[in-house]
C-alpha cells in the first residue's frame, strides 16, 4: 500500500488524479528519473523485472480507491471485511487482465505498473526513441506521465500477439493480414469513421515534427493495430483509437468525438410531438394516452391504464414476429405479475435465451445483424409494455455486443451456443452471485441489538436480513411502506415467516420512528454515476429523514446496474404508474372522497415510480465489488462497466 | 349546576374519545363550555375573580387530562384565564382611578380602609402599581427604577380586589360587571377563533404569486380558505397535495380545492421529496405552534419539511391564534403524539396471528402516529391572524396571549 500511495505523490503532486490512470506510474525514462531521485522504496523503480516485483501493482484491482477509503473511515473489525471482500472479489474478475499483461509487460522495463493499462498500456524501451509527440493533446487526458503519452502509438504494436492469445478460438487474427476484407466488414460505421480520423491524425502529425518519426509509420502503426485489435474486442480497439489519435494530433479531436459517443443517448421526450406520433406508427401495443396529465410530466409517457392488456391478449396468435417467450415477459411486465429491477432483467434475459435456441437465420442474412435488429425489435415491444429499467438497459448492451462480437468463423449452432451461454453466465454472475457477494458484504453491517430500516421490498435486502437471521444475529427490522403498491406487507410477511421482530409502518411516520433506528438498507433500481441512487419512489425521503437523524444510509446495489448517465431530480426522467391507484384506497371504502372526480379538468393524479436520492445523503454503497461510498461510482462505471459488462 | 356538570362531563366524553377533530372545532366547544361555566358560576362578593378563576381552571383541568394530544384545549383555558385577569386588572384600575383622585383630597377613604383592615399605604400603594402596569414603561420610569413599583404588581389581583369592593358603593354592580366583562371577552375570543381563517386568508395574495405550484400537506380548513383566497384575488397556481396516509385527508382536501375550481394535483406521500423541486412554497396547517416556534402538524410534515429545507424552498405555517400553546416542547415526537389504530394500515385479520404477541420471535407491532413535530429551524414562515412571523418570535406573541400565572394548570 505505502508503496503504491507514495511514488503517486512524487510524481506529480500538482495535477489530481481521477479515475485509474496507468501513466501515473513511472512509465518512462524521465519520470522514472524522477522516482528514483525522490522514491522512497527504490525497489519498486529500479529493478527491471515485472514480474517478480510489484505486487502491488498486480494483485490490486484496478479500482484502488474503493477499500483504502472504507478503511480510513470505517472501524476496525469491518476493515478486514472490507478490504477481504473486495480482494474476494477482484481475482475472478480480473485474472484475464493479469494474464494479458503479462507477456507485454515483461517485455518492458517498467516496474510498478498497475493491472490496468489494458489498453493504453506502453511499453518503455519505444518510449525513449519517441519522445514528446503530442504532448498538449495527452497532457489533457493523461495527468502525469506526458512523455509516455508519446509511445502508445508503438506500443499497441506489441498487442497482437497478446491479443491472439486471449482471444479464444480465433484463429483468424494471428495472420489478420490476410483477410482484412472480413475484418472490414465487421467495422461499424463509427468505427471506420475513428479508424480514418486516426489515419489522418496520424499523417498530420508525422508531418508537423517530420524529423523525428519516419514520416507514414505511426499511422500505418495505428491503423493496423486498429485492424487486428477490431475483431476481438472493439472497445478495447475504440480506447487505443482515441489514444493513437490523442496522441498524433495537435487537439485531440477524434477522441473528443469518441468520447461523445459514448456518452448516453437523450431519451426519448414524448411531449415532442413528431416523435411520438413515429413511435406510434411502429407500436405494436395499441395505447391511448391519458387525457388529464399532470403538467410537468408531459415528457414521460401515460397511457390510460388497462386497456393494453385485453387488447395484446387478442393478438397473441396475431404476432407472428414477436417470440412467445419475449411476448410472455412483456405480458407479465404489463400486468405487473413481474416487477423488481432483478426479476424483470432476469425474465427479459431468459426470454431472450429462448429466443437465441429458436433462431434461424434467414438466408442471404447476417446472424450478427439479423439478431441485432430482433432483439431491437423485441426490446421495444418491452418498452411499450412497460419501460426498461436502466438495469434492463444495461443487459441488453451486454446481449447485443455480445452479438455484434460473435466470430463470424462460427458456425450457426455454435455461436447460438456461446451467446445463450453468455446470457447465462450474465445471469449468474451478475446478478445472483452479485447478490450472494452483496450479501456476503452486507451481514458484517449488521450486529446485535440493531434495529434496521428497510423501505418497500428490495429483493437485495431482503436476502441481507434472512441471511443475518440465519447467523443468529439479533435485530429488529422496521418495515416502512407506502401506498399504493404497499410491496412492505409483502416483505413484511415474508420476514414474520422466518421469525424475525418486525415494526411495520407507513413513510409518514418516518420521522417519530428514525430515533430508534440504527442503519437503514435500502434497494436501487439504478445508481448513477453522479452518485445519485434511481430507486423506488419515497427512498429519497426515507435516505433524507435518515441523514436528518444521523443514521447511516446503505445503499445495495448490484453492479450491473451502475450507469453512466446523470440525474439531479426525480422530474427529468422518470416513470409513471396508473394514475387511478392514487384515486382508489385499496381495503379502505370509507375513503371515497375522490370517486367520481377523476375526469375533472382540475384535478390530476401523479404516481411517480421512482426518485433520486442525492449523493449526499448516503453513506455506502454496498455492491459487487466491494462497499464503496456514493463518489466512487463513477469509477465502477468506468472500469466494470466498459471492461466486464461489455466483455 | 347540575346542567353545567353535565355539559362538562359530556365534552370531556367527546375529547376523550377523540369525537372532536380538529383543533378549532376543538377550540370553539372548549370557550363556549368556558363561557357557560363563567355564566354559571355563582360568584362570591369576596374575591370574585379568583373564584371564576378557580372554576375554570378546574373544568380546564378536567379537558386537558381528557386529551392532552389536543393542545388547543389547554390553550383556550389559559386564554380565558387570561381574560378574567385582564378584566379584573382594568376594573381594579378603574376603581383606582377613582380612588387616586379621592387620594389627595379626601381622608375618609383612607379612614375607610383602616376600617377594613388593609394600612393605608397599601391603597396608594396598589394604586401606583396597577398605574404602572397599566401604563406604558417611559424612559423615565425605566431610569427611576423604583424597587416597590417592582415588587407590587403581586398583590393587585386580590388586594385591589378587596379594596375595589370596598370603595363601591354598589357591590352587586360591580361583580356583575366582572363577570360580564368576562363573559364579553370571551365571545370576542369565540369570534376570533371563528374569524381566524378569514383573517389569515386576508394575507394570501402577498404571499401566493402568479404561475406558483405549492405543496400542501394534510386537510386544513386554514389552508383550504388561504388558497382560495388566493385564487378569487385572479392568481392562478397550482397545488400538490400529498395524500396523507393512512388517514387520507389530502383526498378530502383535493376534492375541496377542486370545487374551488383550483388545479389540484393529488400525489402520494413518497413523491413528496420527489416533486418538492418543483414546487415554489410549502403551506401547512398545523395542529399547534409551540412556544418555541416548533410545530406540531400532521403526520409526515417533517419530512416535508426537511425535503423544502434542501430545496430551500418557504415552508410556511398557517395558525390561529389558538394554536399558539405557551409551552415549550420536550421530545414532542412522542410525548405530544397519539397512536392510532393499526387496522388503518393493515388489514383486519390480516396479520392478527402475528400482532400482539409481545417480544417473542417474529413479533409485529405497527406504529400509526397522528402528528409529526417541526422543528423551528425548518420553519420559514408562521402566518397568524396578527401576521406574519418568524418562528424565534413565536414566544413574545404567546406572552401577548397568556398570563405566566396559568402556564401550569
Amino acid at each position: 500500500m505505502e508503496s503504491r500511495r507514495n511514488p503517486r505523490a512524487v510524481v506529480d503532486p500538482k495535477v489530481r488524479q481521477v479515475g485509474f490512470f496507468t501513466s501515473s506510474q513511472p512509465d518512462s525514462s524521465s519520470t522514472q528519473q524522477q522516482q528514483q531521485q525522490t522514491d522512497p522504496i527504490p525497489a519498486s523503480a529500479s529493478s527491471p523485472p515485472v514480474s517478480t516485483i510489484s505486487p502491488s501493482g498486480n494483485s490490486l484491482s484496478p479500482v484502488m480507491i474503493p477499500p483504502p477509503r472504507l478503511n480510513s473511515s470505517d472501524t476496525f473489525p469491518l476493515r478486514g471485511a472490507a478490504a477481504g471482500a473486495s480482494s474476494a472479489v477482484s481475482p475472478s474478475s480480473f485474472s484475464y487482465s493479469n494474464r494479458r499483461d503479462f507477456p507485454d509487460g515483461s517485455t518492458t522495463a517498467s516496474p510498478g505498473r498497475h493491472s490496468r493499462g489494458s489498453f493504453v498500456k506502453s511499453s518503455t524501451p519505444v518510449a525513449s526513441s519517441l519522445p514528446g509527440i503530442g504532448m498538449d493533446s495527452m497532457a489533457a487526458a493523461k495527468s502525469s506521465s506526458v512523455p509516455a503519452s508519446g509511445l502508445t502509438t508503438v506500443s499497441v504494436v506489441t498487442m497482437p500477439p497478446g491479443l491472439a492469445e486471449k482471444a479464444s478460438g480465433m484463429e483468424v487474427q494471428s495472420d489478420q493480414k490476410k483477410n482484412p476484407k472480413s475484418l472490414k466488414e465487421k467495422t461499424t460505421k463509427a468505427e471506420r469513421r475513428a479508424i480514418q480520423e486516426a489515419q489522418r491524425a496520424a499523417k498530420a502529425a508525422a508531418k508537423a515534427d517530420g524529423g523525428k518519426v519516419p514520416p507514414g509509420t505511426s499511422a500505418s502503426v495505428a491503423s493496423t493495430s486498429v485492424k487486428v485489435a477490431k475483431p476481438a474486442k472493439p472497445s478495447t480497439q475504440k480506447n487505443e483509437v482515441s489514444v493513437a489519435a490523442g496522441v498524433t494530433e495537435k487537439k485531440g479531436g477524434p477522441s473528443e468525438k469518441d468520447r461523445k459517443k459514448d456518452a448516453p443517448h437523450p431519451r426519448m421526450q414524448y411531449d415532442d410531438e413528431s416523435r411520438v406520433v413515429k413511435a406510434k406508427r411502429r407500436a405494436v401495443v395499441k395505447q391511448t394516452e391519458a387525457k388529464n396529465r399532470v403538467e410537468l410530466f408531459r415528457h414521460l409517457p401515460q397511457y390510460e391504464h388497462g386497456t393494453q392488456l385485453p387488447d395484446l391478449e387478442t393478438k397473441f396468435f396475431q404476432l407472428d414476429p414477436m417470440h412467445p417467450a419475449v411476448y410472455k415477459v412483456g405480458l407479465q411486465y404489463l400486468s405487473g405479475d413481474i416487477s423488481g429491477g432483478n426479476a424483470r432483467c432476469i425474465a427479459m434475459l431468459q426470454a431472450f435465451q429462448e429466443v437465441v435456441k429458436d433462431y434461424s437465420t434467414p438466408p442471404e442474412k447476417n446472424l450478427n445483424r439479423d439478431m441485432t435488429a430482433k432483439i431491437s425489435s423485441y426490446v421495444s415491444f418491452l418498452i411499450e409494455c412497460r419501460p426498461l429499467s436502466i438495469s434492463m438497459g444495461n443487459a441488453i448492451r451486454f446481449v447485443k455486443n455480445r452479438i455484434a462480437k460473435l466470430p463470424i468463423t462460427l458456425s450457426e449452432s455454435e455461436a447460438k451456443a456461446a451467446l445463450q451461454s453468455d446470457i447465462e453466465r450474465f445471469i449468474n454472475d451478475k446478478i445472483i452471485g452479485a447478490d450472494m457477494v452483496i450479501v456476503k458484504h452486507a451481514v458484517t453491517k449488521i450486529r446485535d441489538g440493531d434495529v434496521l430500516l428497510t423501505y418497500g421490498s428490495p429483493t437485495a435486502v431482503e436476502m441481507i436480513l434472512l441471511h443475518a437471521h440465519e447467523l443468529k444475529k439479533k435485530f429488529r427490522v422496521l418495515v416502512v411502506d407506502s401506498r399504493p403498491k404497499l410491496e412492505g406487507q409483502l416483505l413484511l410477511r415474508r420476514l414474520i415467516k422466518r421469525g424475525i421482530s418486525c415494526t411495520y409502518t407507513h413513510i409518514n411516520a418516518i420521522s417519530y420512528i428514525m430515533h430508534e433506528v440504527t442503519k437503514v438498507f435500502l434497494g436501487a433500481s439504478s445508481v448513477l454515476s453522479n452518485g445519485t441512487v434511481y430507486s423506488r419512489v419515497g427512498t429519497a425521503c426515507v435516505a433524507m429523514v435518515a441523514s436528518a437523524f444521523r443514521v447511516p444510509v446503505l445503499v445495495c446495489c448490484e453492479a450491473y446496474k451502475f450507469h453512466e448517465r446523470v440525474q439531479l431530480d426525480s422530474i427529468c426522467s422518470n416513470e409513471l404508474g396508473d394514475p387511478n391507484a392514487i384515486s382508489k384506497v385499496h381495503g379502505r371504502e370509507d375513503i371515497n372522497y375522490l370517486d367520481g372526480l377523476t375526469n375533472n379538468a382540475n384535478l390530476q393524479f401523479l404516481n411517480l415510480m421512482y426518485d433520486a436520492t442525492p449523493s449526499d445523503y448516503i453513506s455506502m454503497i454496498i455492491t459487487d465489488y466491494g462497499m464503496v461510498p456514493p463518489t466512487s461510482v463513477p469509477v465502477i462505471v468506468r472500469e466494470y462497466q466498459k471492461e466486464h459488462l461489455l466483455v | 349546576m347540575p346542567d353545567v356538570q353535565s355539559m362538562v362531563a359530556e365534552f370531556v366524553n367527546k375529547l376523550r374519545k377523540r369525537k372532536i377533530e380538529g383543533s378549532q372545532a376543538t377550540a370553539k366547544c372548549t370557550v363556549e363550555l368556558l363561557r357557560s361555566v363563567i355564566s354559571h358560576q355563582r360568584v362570591p362578593h369576596a374575591n370574585q375573580a379568583a373564584a371564576l378563576i378557580d372554576a375554570v381552571k378546574a373544568v380546564g383541568q378536567q379537558l386537558v387530562a381528557a386529551n392532552p394530544v389536543e393542545l388547543a384545549v389547554g390553550n383556550v383555558v389559559r386564554r380565558v384565564l387570561h381574560i378574567i385577569r385582564e378584566e379584573d386588572l382594568s376594573l381594579t384600575t378603574a376603581a383606582m382611578a377613582g380612588l387616586d383622585l379621592l387620594d389627595a383630597s379626601d381622608d375618609d377613604d383612607i379612614d375607610n380602609c383602616k376600617g377594613i383592615g388593609y394600612p393605608a399605604m397599601s391603597a396608594a400603594v396598589v394604586a401606583a402599581a396597577a398605574r404602572s402596569t397599566l401604563r406604558p414603561p417611559s424612559l423615565q420610569t425605566l431610569l427611576e427604577g423604583t424597587p416597590e413599583s417592582a415588587t407590587v404588581p403581586y398583590t393587585s389581583s386580590s388586594g385591589a380586589d378587596s379594596e375595589s369592593k370596598s370603595k363601591s358603593a354598589d357591590k352587586s354592580s360591580l361583580t356583575r360587571k366582572l363577570k360580564h366583562d368576562v363573559i364579553e371577552g370571551v365571545n370576542q375570543l369565540i369570534q376570533e377563533i371563528s374569524g381566524c381563517h378569514e383573517q389569515i386568508a386576508e394575507q394570501a395574495i402577498e404571499h401566493i404569486h402568479q404561475n406558483e405550484v405549492i405543496l400542501t400537506l394534510g386537510s386544513s380548513r386554514t389552508v383550504l380558505e388561504f388558497l382560495c383566497a388566493a385564487k378569487e384575488k385572479k392568481r392562478s397556481f397550482r397545488v400538490f397535495v400529498a395524500e396523507g396516509a393512512p388517514r387520507y385527508q389530502g383526498h378530502l382536501l383535493a376534492k375541496e380545492l377542486v370545487a374551488r375550481g383550483l388545479q389540484t394535483t393529488v400525489i402520494t406521500d413518497s413523491a413528496v421529496f420527489a416533486m418538492i423541486s418543483r414546487v415554489n412554497m410549502v403551506i401547512i396547517g398545523a395542529h399547534a405552534v409551540m412556544a418555541n416556534g416548533g410545530v406540531i402538524g400532521p403526520v409526515g410534515v417533517n419530512m416535508a419539511a426537511l425535503a423544502a429545507k434542501k430545496h430551500a424552498v418557504p415552508f410556511v405555517v398557517l395558525a390561529g391564534s389558538h394554536k399558539l400553546c405557551p409551552l415549550y416542547p420536550h421530545n414532542p415526537e412522542v410525548l405530544l403524539n397519539e397512536l392510532r389504530s393499526p387496522s388503518e394500515l393493515l388489514d383486519f385479520g390480516e396479520f392478527s396471528d402475528c400482532l400482539d404477541f409481545g417480544a417473542g420471535s417474529g413479533s409485529l407491532q405497527v406504529v400509526n402516529p397522528t402528528f409529526d413535530y417541526v422543528p423551528p429551524n425548518l420553519v420559514s414562515l408562521f402566518i397568524t391572524d396578527t401576521g406574519g412571523h418568524n418562528p424565534s418570535y413565536m414566544y413574545r406573541l404567546i406572552a401577548d396571549y397568556y398570563s405566566a400565572d396559568d402556564l401550569v394548570m
